[in-house]
């Protein structure tokens, strides 16, 4: 049973501790939830997660191994849903998601990804015109397009309406219900059934003094 | 290798429906070496003797206008994070950038050398060597430009950065293609030259992809 972990994590940013001494785990099938305020390093973490940042101390453990081991390995194993959508302006809705299935060697899904979020009708819709809504719904269906075993998601459904973000709950409830784990970063109302909740709020170190005010 | 030839797939879409961008660098080319005639008089002699330099030198501006955007547009709407995270090594992501940047620009500005070589009333004899010279030369100007464009991402005001970091870098590639025109045009061997100049490519076909993905990496962390 492979299981991914952290351990005793401490990221800096800009020569400031953001948490110290963080610790998780995610078992197959399981989602982990992050919350606390802004600013106290979700994102980071997440990105830690991805192997965009390095940790100043501790380690990242898949199955025992730091990811850090094999990074090609680690980010084919993943999805990374950032603040950005990744969406091309002159491209279509078809084909900014076809090319990064394409690219992760999955794309057999392209049309059950377009409808998993409602977008069949949009297709053709080149990105330009899409909505902010419409963008984070193509963004969402790349992560069902291509499979990958964990899912990094940073505020998911900011910008999406009541029915996507039932949408979204569907496609990670399938998502577990096939091993796959999740790691989500939220602070709307988003049913994940029972995550194991993880929150910074108590991790950050004491505020340094020149910022009490 | 799939993964490397979608990215290049890719780009050459994106710049075939905003093509105003391609014909940016072309007409910058072609407009900038129309000026020098004004500014150093009408004298065909004078002229068909300077030319090579010029063409040279304006093909060097032309694609250094092109840089900037070769990793910001990326960059700026997430892109280049997925590529980061994507199977496909970011060495090898980089290397076909570079390569869509050169089918975009490059070879465009080769196209339209022919133009000007016959504005300035050079020599035809050594318009072959031109071209083969600038087949060599502008993806020297694409790879180096493209560790310039990697370094200066995320930086304020990055794109002002990268004539300076790039411009003393391409003076090698500017050396030994108009060196190479000169001697065609001149009756002297232009091969030593043009090895030189495949030679300086080779290198920055291994240095580019490496350090253009370690200052992605940087950018992005």
């Amino acid at each position: 049973m492979t299981i991914f972990e952290g351990q005793s994590l401490q990221c800096r940013r800009g020569g400031r501790d953001v948490f110290a001494g963080l610790s998780f785990a995610v078992p197959a099938g399981g989602a982990l939830l992050l919350t606390g305020p802004n600013g106290s390093g979700k994102s980071s973490l997440l990105r830690l997660m991805a192997g965009l940042l390095k940790p100043a101390a501790g380690a990242l453990l898949w199955d025992g191994r730091p990811i850090a081991e094999d990074a090609e390995a680690h980010a084919r194993r993943l999805h990374y849903l950032g603040h950005l959508d990744a969406v091309k302006p002159v491209l279509s809705v078809a084909e900014n998601l076809r090319f990064w299935a394409d690219l992760r060697g999955g794309g057999l899904a392209l049309d059950a990804a377009l409808a998993a979020f409602a977008l069949t009708d949009l297709a053709a819709v080149p990105g330009r015109l899409l909505s902010a809504g419409q963008r984070r719904r193509l963004a969402l269906a790349r992560l069902v397009a291509a499979p990958a075993e964990l899912w990094l998601l940073d505020e998911p459904s900011v910008g999406l309406d009541h029915a996507s973000v039932g949408r979204l709950a569907a496609a990670i409830a399938d998502h577990r219900a096939g091993g796959g784990r999740v790691v989500v970063a939220t602070h709307t109302a988003l049913d994940l059934g029972d995550p194991i909740r993880l929150s910074l709020d108590a991790l950050a170190p004491p505020p340094l003094p020149e910022m009490v005010w | 290798m799939s993964g490397f030839l979608l990215v290049i797939a890719r780009d050459l879409r994106l710049a075939l429906r905003q093509r105003a961008d391609a014909w940016l660098a072309v007409l910058f080319f072609v407009l900038t070496a129309a000026l020098f005639p004004f500014g150093v008089g009408p004298e065909p002699n004078l002229l068909a003797r300077i030319a090579p330099g010029i063409i040279w030198v304006v093909a060097l501006l032309a694609v250094l206008l092109s840089l900037e955007r070769l990793f910001l547009a990326d960059y700026e709407d997430g892109s280049l994070e997925q590529l980061l995270l994507s199977p496909l090594p970011l060495e090898l992501a980089v290397l076909a950038k570079v390569l869509a940047h050169w089918l975009t620009t490059g070879l465009p500005l080769i196209a339209a050398a022919p133009l000007l070589a016959v504005l300035f009333h050079m020599d035809l004899a050594g318009l072959g060597v031109l071209m083969l010279a600038m087949l060599l030369g502008t993806p020297i100007l694409s790879l180096v430009g493209a560790v310039g464009a990697a370094l200066t991402l995320g930086a304020r005001r990055g794109g002002v950065l990268i004539p300076l970091l790039v411009l003393p870098l391409y003076i090698p590639a500017l050396i030994f293609g108009v060196g190479a025109t000169d001697a065609a045009l001149q009756g002297v061997a232009a091969r030593p030259h043009l090895l030189l100049l495949g030679a300086v490519l080779l290198v920055m076909l291994v240095i580019t992809p490496l350090a253009g993905a370690a200052a992605l990496r940087q950018a992005l962390e």
